[in-house]
């Protein structure tokens, strides 16, 4: 990183540390300089932490795996907004193209009253895989592969099913979220078998146990819309609209006679 | 989401009652007493087969109840929140959220209060001095010719017009109702609702301040009671004398 290249540009972090779930935390400003353009935010922030680390500071912890946007590990809450300033885009897959030489740029990590922070921008994110655990399975006994055409799904339907399945589970809705609700997320796990016809035996109590369970950690949602903007697989808060609805007919339904207690 | 289902079917009664409410009171157009009789038709409703004013209190009591579900689960909804929620010291940049949605818990508040004083204004005529009972039209001059009375009005029917801007939209999310054909439609609803609301209930309040909802201080259904009174007082009065 000595050589200064073309795009190369420089620029000021003001980063949270927090030394852990009890402490109170802090911000830190950081001059970042001689940054390739081409590089994502997260090699900008390993770039960072290399120079600290050589000055005997203490290294920036934030959580990332696949770097290739389909984990879900990482998230920052950059300058505001979940996963920065580039829609449809984890943290991971955002370059400093998008930013300009001499840039601010505030770094903190997902906010909700159930993520706690583990350490600087590391959250636990936990309650999400409660969620899971609720009923984002299918469990039925499937034996060997059936034939494909046994089972007829629309394409529609599996199209639909696909788009909710995009999810990776960062929780940047629940970041974006004013009332940190973590509807957008639960509607995708959800929906995501509620579309298909496999997912059809457990529906009804699927959709109740994940909903409750989401309501027990996270916040009520207002329909501001702000997770749509925030997420990285640009999944539709009509996702949301469809879970409140089997929600009720969850609810309503003789759950006896349809299998499902 | 059980709650937000409460939230959504009141709201959605609160909607119509406000509509039908604005509509009504158009009956300031027509006079005084134009005015008068449509408040006695309300009285009257369903006289055929039970007494005077049960149908006019069974809609009252509709009302309180979704008033007062609306009320909490917009309050037990805003704590779940409050108590899920922290804050970002840096800042959040809003791309989605607009000022309606993000003011729904000041604006549903403001038009509570409103309520609240609109009713002990102009139903029980605590505030006013020249209240005459059964002369709605007189009332609404008596008060809303009364400058700070006349924008308190504005401000607060500005705030349920902005409530009703989200709400009316919201509505539909809660309760489902979403599909790729009417979509476009839900918001172009919420703000032809929220138009329609803003132009009818601010038009009193100026219309009166203008001075063209005006009855001079006079009362009709007074001066028509009055009238029966002494026709009655006479008749009695000839009965009195006959030999
Ligand atoms: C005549 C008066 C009112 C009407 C017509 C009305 C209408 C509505 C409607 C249609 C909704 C959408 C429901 C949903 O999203 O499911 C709503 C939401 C809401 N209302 Fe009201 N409301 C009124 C009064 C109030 C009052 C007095 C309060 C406060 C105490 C209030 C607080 C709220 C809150 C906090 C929400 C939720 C916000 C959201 O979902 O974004 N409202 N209202
Ligand atoms: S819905 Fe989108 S923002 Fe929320 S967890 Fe899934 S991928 Fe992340
Ligand atoms: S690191 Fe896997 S999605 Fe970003």
């Amino acid at each position: 990183m000595s050589t200064t290249n073309n795009g190369a540009l420089s620029v000021h972090l003001r980063v949270w540390r927090q030394d852990g779930p009890g402490d109170a935390g802090r911000f830190e400003t950081y001059d970042v300089g001689d940054i390739s353009s081409d590089a994502s935010f997260l090699e900008m922030l390993d770039v960072l932490n290399e120079r600290l680390t050589l000055e005997g500071r203490e290294p920036i912890t934030f959580e990332s795996d696949c770097r290739e946007g389909i984990c879900g590990t990482c998230g920052l809450m950059i300058n505001g907004r979940a996963h920065g300033p580039q829609k449809g885009t984890a943290t991971c897959q955002l370059h400093m193209r998008e930013f300009s030489d001499g840039d601010v740029i505030t770094v903190e990590p997902w906010r909700a009253g159930s993520f706690e922070v583990i350490r600087d921008l590391a959250v636990d994110r936990t309650d999400l895989d409660r969620i899971i655990a609720a009923g984002g399975y299918i469990s039925v006994n499937t034996g060997a592969a059936p034939d494909a055409n046994l089972v007829p799904v629309p394409k529609e339907a599996s199209e639909s099913a696909f788009d909710a399945a995009a999810c990776i589970g960062c929780g940047a809705c629940v970041a974006a979220c004013p009332n940190s609700a973590a509807q957008l997320f639960t509607a995708a796990k959800v929906q995501h078998l509620n579309l298909l016809p496999q997912g059809q035996p457990e529906r009804w109590a699927r959709t109740e146990a994940m909903v409750e369970t989401m309501e027990q950690f996270f916040g009520s949602c207002t329909n501001h819309g702000e997770c749509e903007e925030a997420c990285p697989k640009e999944i539709s808060i009509d996702f949301i609209a469809w879970t409140n609805r089997d929600y009720v007919r969850a609810k309503l339904k003789n759950r006896k006679l349809a299998g499902q207690v | 989401m059980g709650k937000k289902w409460v939230m959504a079917l009141t709201g959605l009664t609160l909607l119509g009652f406000v509509l039908v409410h604005m509509l009504g009171n158009l009956h300031l157009y027509d006079g005084p007493w134009e005015t008068h009789e449509y408040a006695e038709t309300l009285r009257d409703l369903g006289t055929e087969v039970i007494p005077r004013t049960w149908a006019l209190w069974a809609l009252r009591f509709g009302l309180i109840a979704a008033f007062a579900l609306h009320i909490h689960s917009a309050y037990s909804l805003t704590r779940m929140s409050r108590s899920a929620d922290r804050r970002y010291p840096g800042g959040r940049d809003y791309i989605a959220a607009n000022y309606a949605s993000r003011t729904m818990r000041w604006t549903g508040p403001l038009v509570g209060l409103f309520v609240v004083y609109h009713l002990a204004d102009l139903t029980w005529g605590h505030f006013n001095p020249d209240y005459i009972r059964g002369d709605p039209y007189h009332n609404v001059v008596a008060s809303l010719s009364n400058l700070p009375v006349a924008i308190w009005y504005i401000v607060a029917n500005v705030a349920l017009a902005v409530h009703i801007y989200h709400g009316a939209w919201s509505m539909f999310q809660s309760l489902g109702i979403n599909s790729p054909r009417w979509n476009p439609l839900r918001r172009r609803f919420a703000q032809a609702f929220a138009a329609v609301i803003l132009v009818g209930n601010l038009s009193f309040p100026i219309l009166v301040q203008a001075g063209v909802i005006d009855d001079g201080g006079r009362s009709v259904v007074r001066e028509h009671q009055e009238q029966l009174d002494g026709a009655v007082g006479e008749a009695l009065g000839t009965l009195g004398s006959a030999p």
